[in-house]
């Protein structure tokens, strides 16, 4: 007796939409046992996870803090995702977002720079993004380069050169040589929402991001092309699509806001360029891309979820010493369990008896 | 001539992860599966290859902690990508993002450790040789190992049926099944091969490199390797010229470094990361004429019963 797979006629519905709730079932059941081996208290380790953060407004606001790069991060990816296009290189995107418009903000440092600073930061920061993405994008193609392992080693040069910047020429004199720029000044900021809150106005960029992007995708021509450009490519060509056209396109908006995504992460939470400014943006998102089902609301929902998984790795790690390696690991174990229910949409399991197969001769 | 034999160690001592890892991702492909996870399967086996040495005191046990603990890794990914069909380029990312974090949890308890690393080899007489005699007598065994890796399989490639057959399922998995062979079954092999190897090229770098563990220590090697496949034309002696040639490329950024070039040290550092990506394009330009990739390279297959 085998276990083996078989393709349905049809794809599932059902499973298509319960799919992610299985997943995180499942990637919760995986901890509860991974709590046990680390010696904790498995049901006090998942309350610290996933209901601690939602009791206070001072997490709560957070939870929306850390999705707001998660968010617009994955919203780009999954436009190239469902392009059929991989840029995994949205890390150094966001860096290299927060630099150029951190360019502006440290220039202007104590002169007395008027209320264009913070759009004209986050316009460069955006165009910054976008262009460091079309190196990966170009030379794909123009060369038939592998984007994926190219816009992956540039995740590795915009760090280094980060880090040259705040050690260098951009580093605070007054900052007793820590490598860090001096704190931004308040036109250089992002706004909060709340006076004294966490709360600030990207939350609500991330938002009209995902407003524009569930309009581009399900009411456009632009949004059709990209979806029918991954999902049947033969089809696409038939109807004149240009694939690398929409290569371009979606590598330099999911450039453009992963750098946007940068600069606001810089601008308010953080406020200076600093090296670690993301603690894994960039591939986090990757996962909320795939969690959100590369659809804008699903993708709303899941970065929500895994901002909730860093406030809550954060609490559990002080609250229960379990290590913040733990929360890497629940989102690496999500992303297969995510990936494995997708599956079930298209495949189904089906057992074979040997002997049926002896029959045929090709035991 | 002492500094002529002190790079040409020092580029050694930094290809071998790179030409050990490669060399299993090579056979990997070859079987027309593409595992990005090396980088995830390389740090898994640097984190269970420190603590398998030090909790033993043996560089081979750790060795093999290593292996064993990247072969688990790779065993994920096949039950993933082969099992269940799922988008192998998805696995692969899944796949690194489990292992830094796996890694950083088994090494937590590990940082600030250290060991006796491996020792080079001493014949005397062969190793006392001028010139030549410490660069081909006297290095660790996983620079001899890694050679003979990739012997092994470039004899096992082209010379033998079993290595023919692989090589069938990476260019039509449909007519290798078709002949009745057991595409799903030869491709778990191969994955599990290039999962060892990572392991084991992870297990270098603590147990041979630096005789200590800290996290991230593979530092993108694993995705440097993947680009060397590449680079290679998915052939084993090319991969050995393009392993040594990106060892080199790490030690004169080093090097450059050391001498106080007035080059900040960040740019050196960038280097081997730019070269790559300015070799892909230059190799993938090149190879205008037709790709000389797997033809099924990434591609699922379910078989038809």
């Amino acid at each position: 007796m085998q276990l083996v797979l078989e393709k349905r006629t049809e794809r599932s519905n059902t499973i298509a939409l319960v799919s992610p709730l299985i997943a995180i079932a499942l990637t919760i059941v995986t901890m509860l046992i991974l709590f046990a081996i680390l010696g904790k208290n498995p049901l006090l380790a998942l309350h610290a996870y996933f209901i601690a953060p939602l009791t206070d407004g001072y997490s709560l606001q957070e939870i929306a803090v850390k999705a707001t790069p998660l968010v617009m991060i994955a919203i780009g990816l999954s436009l190239c995702y469902l392009a059929n296009a991989w840029n995994i290189g949205a890390e150094g995107q966001f860096l290299i977002g927060a630099v150029a418009g951190g360019w502006i903000a440290v220039k202007t440092q104590g002169t007395d720079a008027g209320a264009w600073v913070l759009p004209a930061m986050l316009v460069l920061a955006a165009a910054a993004g976008a262009l460091y993405a079309l190196i990966p994008a170009i030379c794909k193609v123009k060369f038939g380069a592998s984007e994926i392992l190219t816009s992956l080693m540039l995740v590795y040069v915009a760090e280094l050169f980060l880090d040259y910047l705040v050690r260098g020429p951009w580093r605070d004199p007054h900052g007793f040589n820590f490598p860090t720029t001096a704190e931004f000044d308040p036109v250089a900021t992002v706004p909060l929402l709340i006076e004294g809150g966490r709360l600030h106005l990207g939350s609500i960029i991330a938002l009209l991001v995902v407003a524009a992007t569930a309009i581009l995708l399900g009411r456009t021509i632009k949004g059709f092309e990209i979806r029918v450009v991954g999902a049947a490519p033969r089809a696409a060509r038939f109807g004149g699509f240009n694939a690398n056209q929409l290569i371009i396109l979606t590598f330099a908006v999911s450039g453009a806001l992963a750098g946007l995504a940068g600069m606001i992460e810089v601008a308010g939470p953080i406020g200076h360029l600093q090296p670690g400014i993301s603690p894994g943006y960039g591939f986090t998102a990757i996962i909320v891309a795939f969690l959100g089902r590369l659809n804008p609301i699903g993708i709303l929902i899941a970065g929500l979820f895994l901002a909730l998984t860093f406030i809550g790795g954060e609490q559990a790690q002080i609250t229960m010493k379990i290590p913040l390696d733990v929360t890497k690991v629940f989102q690496g174990i999500l992303l297969f369990y995510v990936l494995a229910c997708d599956s079930l949409i298209l495949y189904r399991f089906k057992l074979v008896f040997p002997n049926r197969q002896v029959a045929r001769g090709t035991g | 001539m002492e500094l002529v034999e002190a790079i040409i160690l020092a580029v050694l001592a930094a290809s071998t992860p790179l030409l050990i890892a490669a060399t299993g991702e090579l056979v990997t492909e070859r079987a027309g599966v593409l595992n990005l996870g090396v980088e995830g399967m390389m740090i898994v086996g640097a984190a269970c290859g420190f603590a398998g040495a030090w909790l033993t005191g043996s560089i081979f046990i750790g060795a093999l902690f290593g292996i064993v603990a990247g072969t688990a890794m790779s065993l994920i990914f096949a039950l993933m990508a082969l099992g269940l069909a799922v988008n192998q380029v998805a696995t692969g990312l899944a796949l690194t993002i489990l292992g830094i974090g796996l890694s950083g949890l088994i090494g937590a308890g590990f940082v600030g450790e250290r060991i006796k690393p491996a020792v080079d080899l001493y014949i005397p007489g062969l190793t006392d040789i001028p010139l030549v005699g410490r660069v081909l007598f006297g290095e660790n065994a996983f620079v001899y190992c890694s050679i003979a890796l990739i012997i092994g399989v470039w004899w096992f490639l082209y010379r033998t049926r079993a290595g023919l057959i692989l090589r069938a399922c990476g260019d039509n998995h449909v007519s290798a099944h078709a002949l009745g062979y057991p595409v799903l079954r030869i491709r778990t092999f191969a994955v599990m091969f290039g999962g060892a190897c990572a392991g084991l090229a992870g297990a270098y770098l603590p147990l041979a490199y630096t005789p200590f563990f800290i996290p991230g220590m593979t530092a993108g090697r694993g995705w440097i390797a993947l680009a060397l496949v590449v680079f290679s034309s998915w052939r084993p002696g090319r991969l050995v010229v393009g392993a040594y040639l990106f060892g080199a490329v790490t030690i004169l950024q080093l090097h450059a470094q050391g001498w106080g070039v007035g080059i900040p040290s960040q740019f050196m550092s960038a280097l081997p990361y730019l070269a790559t990506v300015i070799v892909l394009v230059l190799l993938s330009r090149a190879r205008t004429g037709g790709s000389t990739a797997p033809a099924a390279l990434g591609t699922v297959f379910v078989p038809d019963r």
